[in-house]
This record gives C-alpha cells, structure tokens and sequence, in this order.
C-alpha cells in the first residue's frame, strides 16, 4: 500500500516536474502558432503604381492617424521607403535597377517573436493568438521603450495632442491622446467584421495579399511559395510576417 | 534626526532657498510638460529618449557607486572608511530618488505609472529595474537610519543590520545591471547590442559616483564637522583612478571592435558621436571634451602626487565626473538611436524648459545631500 502511494508520488512529481518545464521550454522556444496573419507585398506591381497612396491615404483615415508635418513629431501607420532604406542597406549595388530607390511601402511587421512586446512594462502591447501585435492605448504609459525595441522604426509616439490634426474623425474607431504609442493593427477591428485590412482593400494594384501565414491552402501562403520573397532584417530573430515578393 | 537638517546659518538656507527656486522653475516647466505632451522637448519620433533617460542612466550609476566604500568597510573591516560610508549610502539615496523622478517625468501618461505594478511584466527589463532600484532605495533608508543612530547614541549598531548591509552589496552590482540590460537586449541597436555595456556601465559608475563624493566631502568639510580622514578621501581618489582607467579601457575596446571588424551598423555609431554623420554633429564637441576630460582625469589621478594634493585631485574628480556625464548621458542615449533603424541621422537638442526640468531635479537632488550631509554632521557635532 505505501509503496504503492510512494510510487504514485513519485509519478506524480516526475510528471508535474515534466509539465513546468515543457511549459517553461514551450514559453521559450516559441511553440508555432496555429494561425499566423501576415500580408504578402508584390513590390513591383506597387512600384508600377508611382506615387500612389491609396493605402496610406485608407490606413490613415480609417484610424484617425494625424496629419503631422512637422518630422519630429509626425505620426505614421503606413508609409513609403526607398527600397535600400527598408532593405539591405549595405548592398544597394546587388538590387536591380528597377528596385533601387523605388519607394515601397513599410508598417508593422508584425513579428511572431516581437521584442516590442517583450520589454513593455505594463503589457500595454500584445501579441494575439493568430500573431496580430496591438497595443491598448489607455494602458500604454508612454515610456517609449517599444520604440527603442522595435528594429523597424514601425512605432509613433504621440508627443502632442494628435487630435487637431485629424481632419476628418472617424467616428467608428478612437483617436488617441499625447503621450502613448501607437502603430499599425493590422486592422483588428476590420478582421473582427470579416473585412480584409484596409491597405490591401485600398490598393488599386492588388499588391497586397493578406491571409493565414500557417495555413498552407491560404493565397498568402501561396503567393510566398510560388515567388521569390523577402524580409526585413531576418537575422534578428523577429520573424516578421510582412513578405515582399520581389 | 532630521531637525539637524534645520538649523544653519544664514548661508545654508540661502542655498537651500535657491535649490528649493530652481526646483520650483522646474516644477513650472514640468507643469507646461504636463500641459501640452513631451513635445515641448526637443525629443523626435526617431529620438525618443534624450536628456531625461540619460540623467536617469547616468544617477543608477551614482547610486550603485555607493558599493565602492560599503564593500571595503563591512566585507573587508576597512576602518579608514567608517565616515564616509553613510555618506555613500546618503548619496546612493538621492540618487535613486532623482531616477526615480527622470523616469516619471519622461513619461508620456504619467498619471498611469502604477499600470506597471498592476500588470507586472517580468519580461520586461524596466520591470526588474524597478523593482532593484525600489529594493535598494528601501534598503539604503534602512542601514543609512540605523546606522547613523547607533553613531549618535555611541554604540554600535545591531547585529541585524549587518546581513542587510551585506544584502545591499551585491543589490547595488544588480542596478546597474538591470540598467545596462535595459539597453543592451534590444535586436536593430547595434550600439547597445554588446555584453560589454554591463562592465562600462559599472566602471564608468564606479568612477563618477566616488568622484561625486569626493567632491561633495572636500565641499561641505569646510563648513561642517563631517570628520572625514584625508586617508580615507585618498583612498576613494585611488578607486576613482582604478575606475577611470577602466572605463577608458572600455571604451577603447568598443572602439577597436567597431573600426576594426569595420562592420557598417557598429561604425556608423562612433562616427556620428565623434565626427558626425550626413552633416549632423551635434555631439561631436561634447563627445571630444568628454574624452579630453577624462584622459586629463586619468593623468592626474595616475600620479601620485596630483593625487594626493587636495587641489589637483578636486579637479581630476570633476573632470571625471563632466566627461562621465556626458559620455553615459548624452553619448549612450542619442548616440544608440541615431542612426534610427531606417537608417536616418538628425541631431537632438534639449529644448530650454527640457534643460529647465533637468535642472530642477538636479536641485532636489542637491537639496537632499546638502541636507543629508547636515543632519550628518550634527549627529557628528553632538557626539564627540
């Protein structure tokens, strides 16, 4: 009888044993996600497009995003880069000519491993199940080291009150106050109404797919297995979920 | 004990009234900070931690430096230092204090600082640097209190309070740490992406903390009976040498490691600090005084006689305090976030009312010492 509560015991805590630190290895390592949602660009079809700015215009609108000129204190969701900002600074010399200089677009990349979420000391930004990074702008505390975290430059601080430069509020989504970071969402409240983001209804050209990174069925999945793509600073570890297809 | 803080003659509460002004021109500016956003500062989206956080990392140091004299004396007997102990830890306690107000002032939505307490994020670094730099402030208020009243009443100070010190010591390592690795763990900021942050952030502490407090002894002696042994400041001098060779060490090797391997995003860093980059130069003169600075400091802390003459070494321990200043605050910070990520340059300049609330810490913190070294020498007055 009591060898037998002993063996039990001891199972008992081999395995309790076993589960913390599968779940410790698990937290660690980064179990895959079942969903994973990112958007595939076509740069060149975007680059055929010129100086549009269909998606920028429809981002900024739907967001309530302000209209800043001032460089030190603008505040931006989407926007343009020439390539070799955005990509492989060092070596413009291998990009082709039809690349080089060309402005693509750039937001948050929204990384399965994202240091912004990482260092927030009041879990004021999160990543979701399905790998959408947001951020809840009443629990933000303003101390900007997302900012300093993220390798892309994808975050904005408020550092004046944005709402003067909303010209036209939308009604259906908050604008924010000073003092708190914000950034691309990849529009969460448009996927809850089973709508596509708004950058990639927006674009005339089609060059935005947006889908189920895990999903092997999925278009932007797809897309990225059909034709050569890239990241933006792979080697950190970030695993972006941004793909351009060059 | 505090009532030692308030008697003085006329000299001290002139300058107790004129820190207590600029503090209060500081809470006005901060009251405009509050008004309209961090934009009155001179901070950008692509520089967003300037002054503030560069007072704040450079204070940590100041406060674990306090390790410097608490170690010799309780880990090693070190009798020579029994005096000025406390007044480390009173600075370590100022210090902490004064991080404490850069950290809430840089914040865009002060009013929501406990959302850190009540959504803890142990991932985050800043999480753990709250946490060491609150422990350690409760525990310097402890020791510095008990200890100082045993000194009054002439005994010796109860056995308890000794683990705590011993406890303080390596909380004081664990600060600057937690410091270091708020900016060293983040991917994209090669400047700040190496382990050797850890050893400059304690060096450069170790030198301009002690400096601090050699300056602040060789001041305040000649009005009050601190009761300070020329012995003990020149041993703390030796620290201070020990420390500064370090931190220049350091520094070389961040330089040879950058220039040699002559990898793009560690270069681009140095050349923006120390010759500036797309046209912009801001900090190229701060960068080069502050390195003047502190090869003066270590030349006259290097031989022994500048060292020893009061004088000399007042001027070795500024310097080293100056060059300090500006190498950990204002190099470190703008220097990591410039270039940004997508590869732009642009200069940070403090605006007035940003300087203007510096300032304005600065006095509190001033205020604090000042009475902190009073009620100390009181307690030293009255017990002879």
């Amino acid at each position: 009888m009591s060898a037998g509560r002993r063996v039990f015991l001891r199972m008992a805590g081999r395995a309790a044993v076993a589960t913390a630190a599968g779940a410790a290895l698990g937290c660690a390592a980064g179990l895959p996600r079942r969903h994973r949602l990112g958007i595939a660009i076509d740069v060149r079809r975007c680059i055929a497009a010129g100086g549009c700015r269909a998606c920028i215009d429809a981002c900024h609108r739907a967001h309530n995003v302000p209209d800043i000129r001032d460089v030190r204190h603008e505040v931006k969701w989407i926007w343009k880069e020439p390539f070799e900002r955005a990509f492989a600074a060092e070596d413009a010399e291998t990009i082709t000519s039809a690349l080089r200089g060309q402005p693509v677009p750039v937001f948050c990349n929204h990384c399965d491993n994202p240091p912004c979420v990482r260092v927030c000391p009041a879990r004021a930004t999160w990543a979701r199940d399905d790998g959408l990074v947001t951020i809840d702008a009443h629990r933000c505390i303003g101390c900007r080291y997302c900012v300093a975290a993220c390798p892309y430059g994808s975050r904005s601080f408020n550092w004046i009150d944005p709402r003067p430069f909303v010209a036209e509020p939308m009604v259906r989504y908050p604008t924010r106050t000073r003092g708190v970071v914000e950034k691309c969402n990849l529009c969460e409240e448009r996927l809850a109404d089973g709508k596509l983001p708004a950058c990639v209804e927006a674009c005339p050209e089609r060059a935005m797919v947006f889908g189920d990174l895990a999903d092997p069925a999925s278009d932007v999945r797809r897309v990225i297995d059909e034709r050569y793509a890239i990241r933006r600073k792979p080697e950190l570890g970030t695993r972006p979920q941004l793909f351009y297809v060059i | 004990m505090f009532e030692k803080a308030l008697v003085g003659g006329r000299g001290y509460w002139a300058w107790i009234t004129a820190l207590l002004a600029v503090a209060c021109a500081g809470a006005w500016a901060y009251g405009a900070q509050l008004e309209t956003g961090l934009g009155v500062t001179g901070l950008s989206r692509d520089i967003t931690w300037g002054l503030y956080i560069a007072q704040f990392t450079f204070l940590v140091g100041v406060a674990a430096s306090a390790v410097m004299v608490v170690l010799p004396y309780y880990l090693h007997d070190y009798a020579l230092f029994g005096r000025i102990t406390i007044l480390g830890e009173f600075l370590a306690i100022t210090a902490v204090v004064m991080c404490g107000l850069f950290i809430v002032i840089d914040m865009g939505q002060p009013s929501r600082v406990l959302n850190v307490l009540l959504h803890p994020a142990p991932s985050s670094m800043m999480f753990w640097d709250m946490t060491a730099l609150g422990g350690y402030l409760a525990l310097n208020i402890v020791i510095t209190r008990v200890t100082l009243e045993a000194e009054r009443n002439g005994s010796a100070p109860p056995r308890w309070i000794r683990p705590v010190i011993l406890l303080s010591i390596p909380w004081a390592i664990s600060i600057h740490t937690v410091t270091a690795f708020l900016y060293n763990g983040l991917p994209g900021r090669s400047f700040w992406l190496t382990a050797m942050l850890v050893p400059r952030f304690l060096a450069s502490a170790f030198a301009a903390g002690p400096a601090l407090l050699i300056l602040l002894c060789l001041v305040l002696r000649r009005w009050w009976p601190l009761r300070i042994a020329r012995e003990a400041i020149a041993s703390v001098a030796l620290i201070v040498a020990y420390a500064t060779a370090a931190h220049v060490f350091f520094i070389l090797l961040e330089v040879f490691t950058a220039f040699y391997s002559q990898v793009p995003e560690h270069v681009r860093h140095f050349t923006y600090l120390y010759a500036g980059l797309d046209g912009h130069a801001a900090l190229v003169p701060w960068m080069w005084v502050s390195a003047a600075l502190a090869l003066a400091a270590l030349g006259l802390l290097v031989v022994p006689g500048t060292r020893r003459r009061e004088s000399t070494l007042a001027a070795a321990c500024a310097a080293v305090v100056g060059s300090i200043w500006i190498d950990k605050g204002l190099g470190l910070i703008v220097g990591g976030l410039v270039p940004s990520p997508l590869g732009a340059v642009a200069d940070y300049v403090p605006t007035t009312r940003e300087i203007l609330i510096t300032a304005g810490v600065w006095a509190i913190g001033a205020a604090m010492v000042t009475a902190f070294f009073k009620i100390t020498a009181g307690v030293r007055s009255a017990h002879r």
